[in-house]
């Protein structure tokens, strides 16, 4: 990457009130161009409000933002021409057919007409609708509704692809399909900034991300680093059955580096799982179910907040 | 070549006429032939032999008074039809608005396009009652060229102050009355199907100063060739001091709700 290259995104102390609510409590945040950048926390934590002012809909409050160097409040139409958008809530127009929303949109950019149908068709394509072209939008599936308005996005060629939630409510098939598209623009060179409340998303979406919560940046890092920072190699969870996982916690402190005791499941923390497990058991202790994983971005956000990502 | 911003936020609602066109253009003439044989031919036959209602019309047959001003009470009508609904959806509901205001589009020009559209969609209803009033004889004339985009004005007058008014609305719940308070009154007293003048004295002046009264009397005069220069242009004046502020409170309204 050129040194010189304007980052993509670049806010210092940014933040957002709705009358006295603070939805974004100063935060710092650089994206380079090209990179895949991620905003994981839970709902309320100031990913869309964070996300509306990256893409020049909503008025920073305080602090300063700057979008391919430009400022929102002055420029923020320019800036707007250079993004694509995908908002949370899906706003195609359902009595347009698939290939006319995207005329229409493309048309907003001021794109020729012709250009839009290339274009438009190319996108269609791309996310593996054209069979539908010509049909209601009111007729698509869920999961077919997020990839239109992702090719909608798409229309004016942008250098920075931003997503709100891409996947919340589509079914584990669906947002496959969704990840691998977006996985192919990302090698395209696209700049991909989404939100996003799954771990797994973030994992293999994310060359970097940041953990919000309550309006506040937690921790920064890629999610292999946040993964080697705020956890162990390994999880074991045990289950006790409901409302015995607390009592079982004093005969258990010294396994593994760490315990997390929830509601329904003792977390173990251990760089080696299945030697924890051991343990347990040579402690003479008999949960109902165990199993050894893979530390993830869930443990992350457990440790930094004490509080579990998708309550 | 660039396409000014408002046609082409036109073109999405051209898209949506395209699918409803028939039955829209069918029921743009029906209306006002139902009103201009019902209310004209009806009334007019109740009135018409009648000495001081002769005096009051000045000398016409009624169908000929009331004719031209339904150009502008049509006008006011589809205005008020589309710009309450459908505004406020493109806020709430369908989110038409909102990905509008994604792209390179800024809030004056949305308004610019909405108002544009509502030009169009007044100008098809208008264009049914300008057909009637030029087959009848005794309207036929014309005055109807330049009564049709008067009535427009008119009609653009009440796009702004209702697509202002749906637009600083978070629900629905006051739209039935701005029908039943605002339009209605304004469609019954304006001077469209009497001369304000049989009104009493208390009420006059408050027709006057609704912007309906002087588009039904631009576009009567037209017709009837009864306007002199400085009477039109007086009230052209009139419609354009209501629609300026109507325009601006717009486009502060949609520029503070889209971009939040």
């Amino acid at each position: 990457m050129n040194v010189n290259e304007q980052p993509a995104i670049r806010a210092k102390s940014l933040t957002k009130k709705f009358g006295d609510f603070e939805a974004v409590r100063g935060i710092d945040v650089e994206v380079r161009p090209g990179e895949s950048f991620g905003f994981l926390g839970p709902n309320g934590a100031g990913k869309s409000s964070t996300m509306r002012m990256i893409a020049g809909v909503s008025p920073v409050t305080s602090g300063t933002l700057e979008i391919f160097g430009l400022n929102p409040a002055t420029h923020g139409s320019e800036i707007r021409n250079r993004l694509g958008v995908v908002p949370q809530a899906d706003n195609l127009d359902g009595e347009l057919t698939l290939l006319d929303n995207l005329i229409v949109y493309g048309r907003y950019f001021d794109i020729p007409r012709a250009e839009c149908v290339e274009r438009a068709k190319e996108l269609l394509d791309f996310v593996q609708l054209s069979e539908r072209s010509s049909g209601r939008v009111e007729s698509l599936s869920g999961g077919m509704k997020r990839r239109l308005t992702i090719a909608r996005g798409l229309m004016n060629r942008p250098e920075m692809f931003l997503l709100d939630e891409p996947t919340t409510g589509l079914d584990p098939q669906a947002r496959h399909i969704l990840w691998d598209r977006l996985y192919r623009l990302k090698q395209q060179g696209v700049t991909l900034v989404l939100t996003t409340h799954y771990m797994d998303e973030a994992e293999q979406l994310c060359d970097r991300l940041v953990v919000m919560d309550a309006g506040r940046i937690v921790a920064e890092g890629s999610p292999r680093e946040l993964i080697t920072r705020y956890s162990t190699r390994e999880v074991l969870e045990l289950r006790f059955g409901t409302g015995s996982n607390v009592e079982h916690e004093g005969r258990l402190l010294g396994v593994g580096n760490r315990l997390e005791v929830l509601a329904d499941r003792v977390l173990v923390y251990a760089d080696d799982g299945e030697s924890a497990l051991h343990e347990v058991h040579t402690r003479g202790l008999q949960p109902e179910s165990s199993l050894v994983r893979r530390s993830s971005l869930e443990d992350v956000f457990l440790r930094l907040t004490g509080r579990s990502l998708e309550e | 070549m660039t396409t000014p911003a408002s046609v082409r936020v036109l073109e999405m609602q051209m898209l949506l006429l395209k699918r409803i066109w028939k039955t829209n253009l069918t029921l743009s003439f029906l209306q006002p032939l139902l009103f201009f044989l019902g209310m004209g031919l009806g009334v007019g036959s109740l009135v018409d032999d009648r000495a001081s209602s002769s005096e009051a019309l000045g000398d016409i047959s009624y169908a000929t008074f009331l004719g031209p001003g339904l150009l502008a009470t049509t006008a006011m009508l589809t205005a008020a039809g589309e710009s309450l609904w459908p505004v406020l959806g493109g806020f709430k509901w369908d989110g038409s608005y909102e990905a509008m205001a994604a792209t390179r589009l800024t809030a004056p020009q949305v308004v610019r396009g909405q108002f544009l559209w509502l030009a169009v969609r007044m100008g098809i209803a208008v264009g049914g009652v300008a057909v009637v009033l030029a087959v009848h004889p005794d309207t036929r004339s014309w005055g109807i060229l330049p009564a049709v985009p008067a009535a427009l004005l008119c009609g653009l007058v009440f796009t702004a102050w209702i697509t202002a008014w749906a637009a600083s609305r978070e629900y629905d719940t006051s739209f039935s009355n701005v029908q039943r308070l605002v339009i209605t009154p304004l469609f019954l007293f304006g001077g469209a199907f009497y001369p304000v003048d049989s009104l009493p004295d208390g009420l006059r002046p408050v027709a006057w100063v609704t912007p309906l009264w002087h588009g039904v009397e631009l576009c009567r005069g037209f017709v009837l060739h009864t306007l002199g220069m400085t009477e039109a242009l007086g009230h052209v004046a009139v419609l354009a001091i209501w629609l300026i502020p109507g325009w601006i409170v717009c486009d502060r309204l949609f520029a503070k709700r889209l971009y939040r």
